[in-house]
This record gives C-alpha cells, sequence and structure tokens, in this order.
C-alpha cells in the first residue's frame, strides 16, 4: 500500500467544525431570546415595569383585551382572573385584579408566567405593575388580590383588534429564595 | 487497472481463510471498509426488522378502535422507539454502510481514510441501541415522548428511562459523526488521480454533501438532548417556562437538528438512484452537473426551512411566510433530478430487473411524498394537515418507498458485486411487487384519514376512521411479511447462485465494475488511473 497522505489538517478542521457546531446549538439559546426581545414572537412581555410618560390615548381606536389565568398541572392553587375581557383604547392605563388562593395547609410559593397572543403584540403590551415580576407567597388557605397594570402602546400595528394575555401559574414553593417579598393584600403596593 | 492480490478474496460471511483474527474477532477488529460495510448493513437489516416489530404493534393495536392489545402508555413508547430506530438505526446506518462499501471502491481508494476510527464508529451502535432497547424493559417502560421529545414532554412528564435515551441519542450521534468525518476525508484525500470533483460519480458526491449536513447537524442534536438532560435532572431551565426558558425554544433547536436529517436520510437515495437508472436505461445520466448542484442547493436551503415543522405554534405571519417559501423552493432543486431520471430514461434501451424496479417505484411514490410536503408547506392548509395521519403518510412515503426503496434498490444493484452471485430474479420480483402494493395500501389510505381529521399518535380513534384502518393494517402486515422475501434473496444470494461478472450489469460504469465479483478482500492497493 502507498504511503497515505496526511489526513489530520482536515481531520482538526472537522472536529474543530463539530466543536462549534456544539456550541451553536446552546448558543441557539441566548440567540433565540435577543431574537424575542426584538420582533416579539413568541409572546413574552417585559419583566421590566414600563412608564407611561409617552402614553397619548388613541380614542378612535378600540382594542379588545382578553384575560386568561391557569394553574399549572402541578399547582394546587386557584388561580383566575376578577376581569375576563375588557376594551381599552389604545395608551389608556387600565388596572385589573387576578385573585389566587392556596388552598393546602402548606405556605407555597408561585410564579405567575404571562404570554400574550398574537405573539407580536407582545411588544405593544405595557405592563407598568404587575404580580407576574414578583414570586408571591400565600401561607395556608390565604387569598390574595394581585393587582395588573397596564396600557396598549398606540403604535400597536392596525391589524391587531385583539390581544389576549394569558398567564400560568407555577409552583415554585422548592427553588424560593426564602427572603422573597410577600406581596401584601393591596390595590397596588408591590412597585418594582 | 486493478492490481489485484490474491492471497485473500473472502470478504464473505462464513468463509475465512488463513489471514488475520477469524471468528468473532476478524468482525470485532476489522478495519476493512468492505467488512464494515457488511457489519452496517447487517445492521441496519435487524435494526430495520425490530423497528419494522414494532410497526406491527402499532398497526395490530389500530387495526380496531378501542384498546385491545396494548395499553396507551407501551404504544406510545412503541411509536417513539419505532421512531428512533428507523430512523437512527436503520436508515442511516444502511447509508453508512453502503458509503464504507461503495465510496473507496467508486474513487479507486485502497480503504476508508481512518480505518480504525471506521471500526469504532461501528462498534459502539450496537451499545447504543442496546441501551435504548433495554429502556423499553425498565420499570416505567421506554421513552413514550414521540421520536421527537418535545419539552416539556422529555423534560417533565417522561420517565427515568430518559437518561437512557439521551444517553444512547449521544452515543448514535458521535457514530454519526466518525462517520461523516471518514468519509469527508476518504473522498478530499484518496480519490484515484485523474478523479476530479466533476468525475465523481453522484453516490459519492451526495455522500460528501451529506456527511457535510452530519457534521452541521449532529452535534447541535447533541447540544438539545444535553438540554432535556440538564432539564430533567440538573435543574436548569431551557425549555422550562417557571424557570423563564421556552418550549418553543425545543422545537426550534430540534428542528434545526431535524430538518437537515430529513435530508441526511435522502440524498444518498438520490444518488443510488442516479447510478440505477443509467444502468438499466443504458445511456448516460442526463444533467450531471445540474445534479451535484441540486443536492448542494437542497443541503443549503435544508438550514432555512426548520420552522414549517411549528407552523401551529404561533408564529408571526411573516415567519410563516418566509418558512412557506422557503421550503417551496426546494421542489426546484428536487424537481430538477426527478426530471433529470426521467430525461435518462428517454428514449433508453431500458430493462426492469429488481433493482430498476425500486428505482422506478422510488421515483413515483418519492415524488407523491413530495407532492404531500408541497401541500403541508402550504400554511394555512398546515394548520388543517397538522399532526393527522396525512403527516404520517408524507414522511412514510418519502422515508419508506423513498429512503428505504432506495437502499434495497442499491442492496440488489450492488449485491452481485458484493457476494459474487446473482440473486434470485423471481424472488427479487415477487419481494418488489409484493412490497410496491402492500406499501400503498398500508400508506395511501393514511392521506385520507389524515385529511378526515385522524390524529397521529393516539392509540384508539373515532369510529369512522374504522374500515380505512383495517384496511392499513392489513397492507401493514403484508409489508412486513413481504421483507422476509427479501431477507430469503439475500441468503441464497449470499451463500450461492449463479456466477456474477465483473460488470454484472451490461450498461454499468464506474469503478467499482472493473474489480472481479466479489472484489479482492484489499482493492485498488495501488491506484487506478481515471481518464
Amino acid at each position: 500500500m502507498q504511503r497515505q497522505p496526511d489526513h489530520l489538517p482536515l481531520i482538526k478542521r472537522l472536529l474543530l467544525a463539530t466543536a462549534l457546531m456544539f456550541g451553536f446549538g446552546f448558543a441557539l439559546v441566548p440567540l433565540y431570546d435577543v431574537f424575542c426581545d426584538l420582533t416579539g414572537i413568541n409572546g413574552k412581555t417585559s419583566t421590566m415595569a414600563a412608564t407611561a410618560d409617552k402614553a397619548v390615548v388613541d380614542a378612535k381606536r378600540t382594542i379588545t383585551i382578553e384575560f386568561l389565568a391557569r394553574p399549572n398541572a402541578d399547582m394546587p392553587w386557584l388561580f383566575a382572573p376578577q376581569t375576563k375581557k375588557m376594551t381599552v383604547h389604545p395608551g389608556e392605563i387600565k388596572l385589573v385584579y387576578y385573585e389566587a388562593q392556596n388552598p393546602t395547609a402548606a405556605t407555597m410559593t408561585g410564579q405567575a408566567v404571562p404570554s400574550v397572543s398574537p405573539g407580536q403584540a407582545a411588544l405593544y403590551f405595557n405592563k407598568m405593575e404587575c404580580f407576574c415580576f414578583n414570586q408571591q407567597v400565600l401561607t395556608a388557605g390565604q387569598k390574595l388580590l394581585m393587582p395588573l397594570q397596564f396600557y396598549v402602546d398606540p403604535a400597536l400595528p392596525e391589524h391587531f383588534s385583539t390581544i389576549t394575555l394569558s398567564y400560568t401559574l407555577y409552583d415554585m414553593t422548592k427553588h424560593a429564595p426564602a427572603e422573597t417579598v410577600t406581596a401584601q393584600v393591596s390595590t397596588g403596593g408591590n412597585d418594582e | 487497472m486493478s492490481t489485484v492480490t490474491h492471497d485473500h478474496d473472502t470478504a464473505h460471511h462464513g468463509e475465512h481463510h488463513h489471514h488475520a483474527p477469524s471468528g468473532l474477532k476478524r468482525w470485532l477488529y476489522t478495519t476493512n471498509h468492505k467488512d464494515i460495510g457488511t457489519l452496517y448493513l447487517l445492521f441496519a437489516l435487524t435494526m430495520f426488522f425490530i423497528g419494522g416489530a414494532m410497526a406491527m404493534v402499532i398497526r395490530a393495536e389500530l387495526f380496531q378502535p378501542g384498546l385491545q392489545l396494548v395499553q396507551a402508555d407501551f404504544f406510545n413508547q412503541m411509536t417513539t422507539v419505532h421512531g428512533l430506530i428507523m430512523v437512527f438505526g436503520a436508515v442511516m446506518p444502511a447509508f453508512t454502510g453502503l458509503a464504507n462499501w461503495l465510496i473507496p471502491m467508486m474513487i479507486g481508494a485502497p480503504d476508508m481514510a481512518l480505518p480504525r476510527m471506521n471500526n469504532w464508529s461501528f462498534w459502539i451502535l450496537p451499545f447504543a441501541f442496546a441501551i435504548l432497547l433495554a429502556s423499553l424493559f425498565m420499570e416505567g417502560g421506554g421513552p413514550g415522548f414521540g421520536w421527537t421529545f418535545y419539552a416539556p414532554l422529555s423534560t417533565k412528564y417522561s420517565g427515568d428511562s430518559t437518561a437512557l435515551f439521551v444517553f444512547s441519542v449521544h452515543i448514535m450521534g458521535i457514530s454519526s459523526i466518525m462517520g461523516a468525518i471518514n468519509v469527508i476525508v476518504t473522498i478530499f484525500n484518496l480519490r484515484a488521480p485523474g478523479m476530479t470533483w466533476m468525475k465523481m460519480p453522484l453516490f459519492v458526491w451526495t455522500w460528501l454533501i451529506t456527511a457535510f449536513l452530519l457534521i452541521a447537524v449532529m452535534p447541535v442534536l447533541a447540544g438539545t438532548v444535553t438540554m432535556v438532560l440538564t432539564d430533567k435532572y440538573f435543574g436548569t431551565s431551557f425549555f422550562d417556562a417557571a424557570g423563564g426558558g421556552d418550549p418553543v425554544l425545543f422545537q426550534h433547536i430540534f428542528w434545526f437538528f431535524g430538518h437537515p436529517e430529513v435530508y441526511i436520510m435522502i440524498l444518498p437515495a438520490f444518488g443510488i438512484v442516479s447510478s440505477i437508472v443509467p444502468t438499466f436505461a443504458r445511456k448516460p445520466l442526463f444533467g450531471y452537473a445540474s445534479m451535484v448542484y441540486a443536492t448542494s442547493s437542497i443541503a443549503l436551503l435544508s438550514f432555512l426551512v426548520w420552522a414549517h415543522h411549528m407552523f401551529t405554534t404561533g408564529m408571526p405571519v411573516f415567519a410563516e411566510l418566509f418558512f412557506m417559501y422557503c421550503t417551496m423552493l426546494i421542489a426546484v432543486p428536487t424537481g430538477v433530478k426527478v426530471f433529470n431520471w426521467v430525461a435518462t430514461m428517454w428514449k433508453g434501451a431500458m430493462t426492469f430487473e429488481v433493482p430498476m424496479m425500486f428505482a422506478l417505484a422510488f421515483i413515483v411514490l418519492f415524488t407523491i411524498g413530495g407532492f404531500s410536503g408541497l401541500m403541508l408547506a402550504i400554511t394555512p392548509a398546515d394548520f388543517q394537515y397538522h399532526d393527522t395521519y396525512f403527516v404520517v403518510a408524507h414522511f412514510h412515503y418519502v422515508l419508506v418507498t423513498g429512503a428505504i426503496f432506495s437502499i434495497i434498490a442499491a442492496a440488489y444493484y450492488w449485491l452481485p458485486k458484493w457476494t459474487g452471485h446473482m440473486y434470485d430474479e423471481t424472488l427479487g420480483q415477487w419481494h418488489f411487487w409484493c412490497s410496491l402494493i402492500s406499501v400503498n395500501m398500508l400508506f395511501f389510505p393514511m392521506h385520507f384519514v389524515g385529511l378526515a381529521g385522524m390524529p397521529r399518535r393516539i392509540p384508539d380513534y373515532a369510529l369512522q376512521f374504522a374500515d380505512f384502518n383495517a384496511f392499513i393494517s392489513i397492507g401493514g402486515f403484508a409489508f412486513g411479511l413481504s421483507q422476509l422475501l427479501f431477507v430469503w434473496v439475500l441468503v441464497k444470494c449470499i451463500k450461492g447462485g449463479e456466477k456474477a461478472t465483473d460488470q454484472v450489469w451490461e450498461g454499468a460504469e464506474g469503478l467499482e465494475w472493473t474489480l472481479s465479483s466479489p472484489p479482492p478482500y484489499h482493492s485498488f492497493t495501488t491506484p487506478p488511473e481515471v481518464k
């Protein structure tokens, strides 16, 4: 048999490509987040409180907002919006409440995760105050009224007439940091 | 041309002369591309029957509405493991086996470039599948979340077998990547003098492109299963919304691997059909260069279409349109290929031996699968078709009558070269016709039940689907039994039969047909001159 050509440089390059692609798989995670932040395609709303300084009410348009809430399958809490549906003008600031109750005999921590549909509308759904910014701790049997203050950005593209806001409530008792701020029954006391 | 070293020309099963280790050790330690090719092919055949047996369980359960034979959990495990075994255990190893056997003989190389790695990449495979299959016998059963292992099914609602699933996929991935590196290095460095890029047989071209796809996406799959593993066992939240992750992200990463993966399973098939059709039409392949460019463009486009699997996840309209148009664009190079095969046959002096029959069936039936793929690509229509039996019909047309038929065609086509014996043409024709009729009984009505709304992956169904499903199941059993004929033909051909000539087929062209049948254990130890 003849002397084989030197395969090593090519093998090294291919192994490097393999390693890079393995890394790329993980790089997709932050890339996806950035992409979603820019385009809002996955319906995630901002986790920061918005300010309403630039809001000008556009009384000519009305947008229907639908409120959904459900506890995750592993979450025993009762969780429901007080208002199921409302119409708003873009720029108009509204306050609604969600009710949560811990029916168990133990203190538990919950975290609500919002999702907006259609996804792109998430960029225009601004929450000035939301219980989803924090974890909630409820003692056995405790009931809590949780506020959500929001406005719809008047820049919302014309073809959106209905926005659905859905919350899923997760049991975070096992993961909760001990010093989590308890949201007191209130009418809007837990600012960021 | 081919200098033959005659001290051992026994590459074949059962016989072993005086060289090197004998018995089991010959196969365990072998670094010979022909031995490893044979191992891969036999492994793929075994897995084809194991995965097929699971399909039989699925069809038996679906023979009637209601739950008769198996529990829903076990049914889910069958659909999951059937998919995994057929994709990673049957189709991919069969193509790698063909690559091992054929690429060195087609480009005039003495062996694969990295023979020891070749041995390793084969021998880790049985362990991967032993782990996967063993998980079925665990308490709680094997993986039941579908071969696509969507989160949170695989992260939150799965059993302890998930860890075994993840490790077995890791091993399969390592094996595929090593195989791909080997193919690329062989093709880049070991072509015979004069074998320029544009003289390479199309099977070599398609495999080269496939190997690049494997290197690009198998690591991403490895990353995906790793994230599933850490989400499930180590408290990360890649796909868990409660922890700030996103389950839809799973689908993006998975299908970034998954769509190129389906081309990994079909590009070598294009190469096989491009070898067989010219032989039996006795004309050179029409549009060789356009075939190369079409294959390359399919490979590139395959990275831009992944989200067409996810139209119902609530993507914005512009993304849906983008993925819809990119997907439809793939029909263009694919159409070029089908056109070229038909043009090759045009005014050819055609004969219809078994390999040609399977290749012809491939062209017709794969095209049907391609068309149903186009229908699925239409975003608004996909909302109706999504997760129905229409999808099942589509991907079985491209994978069974596409990939598997091409592999069977390849086996018949090169079997006389490998064994030195002609296969039994009558039995082969029986195998073909039984397979052709039963496979269409099996998969064609799935289009109808799918359009009528029967969901996939569910062990029970509404009563109005009962007649169709009974018919489909009969087709399924018949198709499964027909493959026993294939084994019969293979065994008969390996054991003996009419002596094959070196060229085997009148119209066959290419370096492998200049070797003796069977080829010497070490072929092309002196590179041939390609003009």
